[in-house]
């Protein structure tokens, strides 16, 4: 058995792997234009062209709006979904707000964002903020409302304070919803970045893609695409190996 | 004496969407003496849950009284210790930190002397080598000990067990019939145990009180005088049958119910107590 589960582990890579040479192979024999879709060695050369400082001076630009926009949406949106799930009226009266901010496209409201805040960095935080906050103030909520009505039960015949019934019981309960959130908003948090590097920016991946295309560099462009994925698996690789690592029991099945 | 728990005239009802209410229960009135087990056993709709909630202080009733130890519950008191129906325990802690929790959660921490009451508690629902394990490592019927244990930490004089049993299967569901008499033995309690099974009634007991549905009444309180302790053997003694279709005959027959029945049970109480 344990040989197939190594081969079912390897084999997403072992499949990219074979469809390198055939990809290469297409764009050869079809003399595929450069500047319409550029094989792999062609990426690769485009790749090694731009200096290391350079790719990680954008990458690491990308990822500290990604990452601190996602940090801010999330100190910002547990606390809230706790308010929320506490009072039916902040309920009431924040969630068709949260709802309608949620079904703007971000994207249209990237270019007022960079009027009302400048093109510095606050523009592109709100935006990974905005793009994030909604999965992860539901996840919490869902969670939070999922705890079994006999443990409000007890901490209420223990007389306890109502913080602490969120606090020690439900906010730990919506755990395992609230990591669904997270890595659903982590792969978001890129996807707001590059968006508000397309509007206003002088560094970042999404930056450098815009530039790269506008001078027909297509192959550079795909290089810092694919640099983009690899930053969202590995943020959302990162925040699986949070949970199984601090929070296993949140990956167990079975009720308790 | 006055009675440890006593409802008197006790009706409630909740408010429901449409501005009406729905009457839970209906004119409730009961003792229940120190130390005595006593058993609720009634269909679904017959308020036992409402029950319940009034007795713990969760809910005031909106008619008459509930006096505990003679005085009238106003909010949740300490005295009373609580098993759910699902063990509801909190997966990201351990057997013991599930079973100090309600102190935790209460006093914001734990001393020396409740962790090793913990411990006492563990070891009295036989879990002794699971103390360290995790809530999904557990069967139900482990977790459901885990609950017994919890509820039984701060050493309450009343313990209120709603269905405790009906999530696990019939087998594990009679060992832990036994196991709670065990334990109500070693530490004895005024138990109020709430349970749709007529023979897991009659088997526990001192005295089984008959609720009906819509609104939830009490249509009878039957004394099972059957000798205690009480074992597997207990069940093919001809008097646990005779109380059981007693009950049987107040569930689904509450008004055929009544002359003959009740003359056989006075018979049988009789017989026993000359025994």
């Amino acid at each position: 058995m344990t040989h197939f589960s190594a081969l079912n582990r390897y084999l997403p890579a072992l499949t990219l792997l074979m469809l390198l040479p055939a990809w290469e192979v297409i764009c050869r024999s079809f003399d595929v234009p450069a500047y319409l879709f550029p094989s792999p060695s062609l990426i690769f050369e485009s790749f090694m062209e731009v200096e290391p400082a350079r790719w990680l001076e954008h990458l690491w630009a990308t990822l500290r709006v990604a990452l601190l926009g996602f940090g801010l949406s999330l100190m910002i949106s547990i606390p809230l979904a706790m308010l929320m799930v506490n009072s039916q009226y902040l309920s009431k009266t924040l969630y068709p707000f949260l709802v309608i901010v949620q079904s703007t496209p971000v994207v249209a409201i990237a270019p007022l964002l960079i009027t009302m805040f400048g093109s510095g960095e606050a523009p592109r935080l709100a935006i990974t903020c905005l793009i994030t906050f909604f999965p992860l103030v539901v996840s919490a909520m869902t969670g939070m409302l999922a705890t079994p009505p006999e443990l409000i039960d007890l901490s209420r015949s223990l007389r306890a304070p109502r913080y602490k019934e969120v606090l020690a019981i439900r906010l730990p309960y919506s755990l395992p919803h609230i990591f669904s959130g997270m890595k659903v908003a982590i792969t978001l948090s890129i996807i707001g970045a590059v968006v508000a590097e397309f509007v206003a920016a002088e560094q970042g991946l999404g930056y450098f893609i815009q530039f790269s295309t506008s001078f027909f560099k297509v192959p550079q462009a795909f290089a810092a695409l694919i640099f983009l994925s690899l930053i969202s698996l590995a943020l959302f690789k990162l925040v699986h190996w949070i949970q199984s690592y601090f929070f296993g029991w949140t990956l167990t099945k079975g009720k308790a | 004496m006055q009675p440890y728990v006593s409802l008197k005239n006790v009706s409630h009802s909740y408010p429901t969407d449409k501005g009406k209410s729905v009457l839970a229960l209906q004119n409730v009135s009961f003792d229940i003496e120190k130390h005595q087990f006593v058993a609720v056993v009634g269909p679904s709709g017959c308020g036992k849950s409402t029950l319940l909630r009034l007795l713990s202080g969760l809910m005031m009733p909106t008619e008459g009284q509930v006096n505990i130890f003679g005085t009238a519950v106003t909010e949740p008191r300490d005295e009373i210790g609580i098993v759910f129906q699902q063990p509801t325990l909190l997966p990201w802690l351990n057997v013991t930190e599930n079973v100090v929790f309600p102190v935790k959660h209460k006093t914001g921490r734990v001393s020396s002397q409740t962790r090793s009451q913990a411990q006492k508690m563990i070891e009295m629902v036989g879990l002794a080598d699971f103390a360290k394990r995790m809530p999904n490592e557990l069967s139900g019927g482990m977790q459901q000990r885990v609950g017994i244990a919890r509820a039984l930490l701060m050493d309450p004089e009343i313990l209120i067990m709603d269905e405790p049993f009906s999530a696990l299967d019939a087998l594990t569901r009679e060992e832990m019939g036994f196991e709670l008499l065990r334990i109500w033995n070693e530490s004895p309690k005024t138990v109020l145990f709430i349970t749709h099974s007529i023979t897991e009634a009659v088997l526990l007991a001192d005295k089984v009180l008959i609720m009906s549905p819509r609104p939830g009444r009490l249509s009878a309180q039957i004394d099972i005088q059957l000798p205690r302790p009480r074992s597997a053997e207990t069940i093919h003694d001809p008097a646990f049958a005779t109380y059981a279709s007693e009950i049987r005959q107040h569930i689904y027959h509450p008004h055929k119910a009544g002359e003959d029945s009740k003359a056989s049970v006075t018979a049988i109480n009789k017989k026993l107590v000359n025994l």
